[in-house]
């Protein structure tokens, strides 16, 4: 499965990329709010902070704008995009404006008849995300017990015949579960499932050392999943990709900054992406003061990382950088301290033992244990990120 | 699970797919959860002919009239190409 604008080359069947410089996905984080606690939140760490939310008609402007620009794919995600009252509102102007609606939800406040109206609207898929395939883990986990709730919520998406994509966050607390989760997707005829191994930013950077899963622990899950693939041939597209911290190369994040990828913060923020936030010094500009093409194709923030002239090295000599585009910007930034510094999970980048040293702590049989930091206001201290 | 399409096959796009004609890419598209294909445009007529009527043989023979000229090979292999990506199923 690609999270990509791709297309298809008759002869070799081969997928490349070709975005025609159109912001083709839009996610839209409808808030912040959220009743889960995960550990691994991509949200910023003063989620609380953002309380000054778009209205519905701010958003149906941002679908209208974001349609004429040639926006296909739309994601409806937060925090958790159930707990505003216009999300069925807002799918259904979007269907009429031809995008494929997407809702990216903890499944926690879908109710059987919130589903039946979002059917009505048009929605096409929805991504439930699952923690664990049992409860205990699922508690410990997400800091709630919801998960019976996530379970029928689970079973009422197939019987309303929505293709669903199960998400499920990896890390080393319930990679064991691998098999378990497989077999619960087989049962409920899930078509896609999605082994998304937690990146680390935000409340997962915080939790990383006790995320991280061994390369040993990866490999089984791997197996695992190749086994249900063999079985289960095109029935069911797993996707599962091991984390970027045990790669030679950094991923493509994002098919490049700019490049087809355009969120939208709660508050109207326009961000590359979801995590762009970390980034300090960038000022994001707001679809409440900037019309959204400008946004895309003229503003600093946009064209910031955008293409390769930002580069230095090793990327800006590296033949590889058409595949990979110096990977991704956050992670350099956060863990090299400059954006513009070659993503250190790349070999070739002079900070590698960044990411070298991390792994190494994570095998250590002296590592201290720590508990998980759950995303809570008030959970850390987060007055330096006003500095 | 069939590995291949064969002849007899009836082929129609798989229900979570939307294939339609979009007009700043120039192109047809498909669309389905987390991904957009852009197609050319014999890619996208071949699947226009996937639509739970036709055998895999008769799409083949409807375009070898259509291109007059024989385009069973490449038409065959996109099909197993769209199946094995799960853009085309097999109808029951």
């Amino acid at each position: 499965m690609s999270k990509d604008g791709s297309e298809l080359n008759p002869d070799s069947s081969e997928l490349t990329l070709d975005g025609l410089g159109i912001p083709m996905w839009l996610t839209l984080e409808m808030t912040y709010r959220c009743p889960l606690q995960c550990p691994w939140c991509s949200n910023p760490l003063d989620f609380d902070k953002f309380k000054n939310e778009l209205s519905t008609e701010e958003w149906k402007k941002v679908l209208v704008d974001g349609r004429k620009m040639g926006a296909l794919q739309l994601g409806f995600t937060g925090g958790e995009p159930m707990l505003r009252d216009d999300i069925e509102e807002l799918v259904a102007y979007a269907e009429d404006l031809g995008y494929y609606t997407n809702l990216i939800t903890s499944g926690v406040g879908l109710t059987p008849e919130r589903l039946q109206a979002l059917k009505d609207a048009g929605l096409k898929q929805i991504q439930l995300s699952v923690q664990a395939a049992s409860k205990d883990l699922s508690l410990k986990l997400v800091g709630v017990d919801v998960f019976d709730q996530k379970m029928e919520v689970f079973e009422d998406i197939k019987s309303q015949g929505f293709p669903m994509v199960l998400n499920i966050p990896i890390c080393k607390q319930n990679i064991g579960e691998t098999r378990q989760m497989l077999e619960m997707a087989e049962r409920l005829e899930v078509e896609y499932i999605e082994f998304a191994n937690v990146q680390y930013y935000n409340w997962a950077l915080l939790n990383r050392e006790e995320f991280l899963p061994s390369i040993e622990e990866l490999r089984a899950a791997e197996e695992v999943v190749k086994e249900f693939r063999d079985r289960l041939g095109n029935k069911m597209q797993i996707y599962f990709v091991i984390p970027d911290y045990y790669e030679d190369r950094p991923k493509a994040c994002m098919n490049g900054w700019g490049a087809i990828h355009l969120t939208i913060g709660p508050d109207g923020a326009a961000l590359p992406c979801q995590e762009a936030r970390v980034i300090k010094g960038l000022e994001f500009p707001n679809v409440r003061d900037n019309p959204l093409d400008w946004i895309w194709n003229e503003s600093p923030v946009f064209n910031a990382y955008r293409g390769d002239s930002w580069m230095k090295d090793p990327c800006k000599s590296c033949d590889e950088k058409e595949n990979d585009h110096g990977g991704c910007r956050c992670q350099a930034y956060l863990l090299t301290g400059d954006a513009a510094n070659t993503d250190p999970v790349c070999s070739k980048s002079p900070m590698h033992d960044v990411i070298e040293s991390c792994v190494s702590n994570i095998a250590s049989p002296h590592r201290v244990e720590k508990p998980l930091v759950f995303r809570k206001k008030g959970a850390i201290t987060t007055d330096f990120l006003d500095v | 699970m069939a590995e291949t399409i064969t002849a007899d096959d009836v082929v129609e796009l798989s229900s979570m797919y939307l294939l339609r004609w979009e007009e700043p890419q120039q192109a047809h598209i498909l669309l389905y959860p987390e991904g957009v294909v852009k197609l050319n445009e014999t890619g996208a007529e071949i699947l226009k002919y996937c639509d739970g009527t036709r055998t895999a043989e008769k799409i083949i023979t409807e375009l070898n009239e259509l291109y007059t000229t024989d385009v069973s090979k490449s038409v065959y292999k996109f099909l197993e190409v769209s199946y094995v990506k799960g853009w085309i199923r097999i109808k029951s």
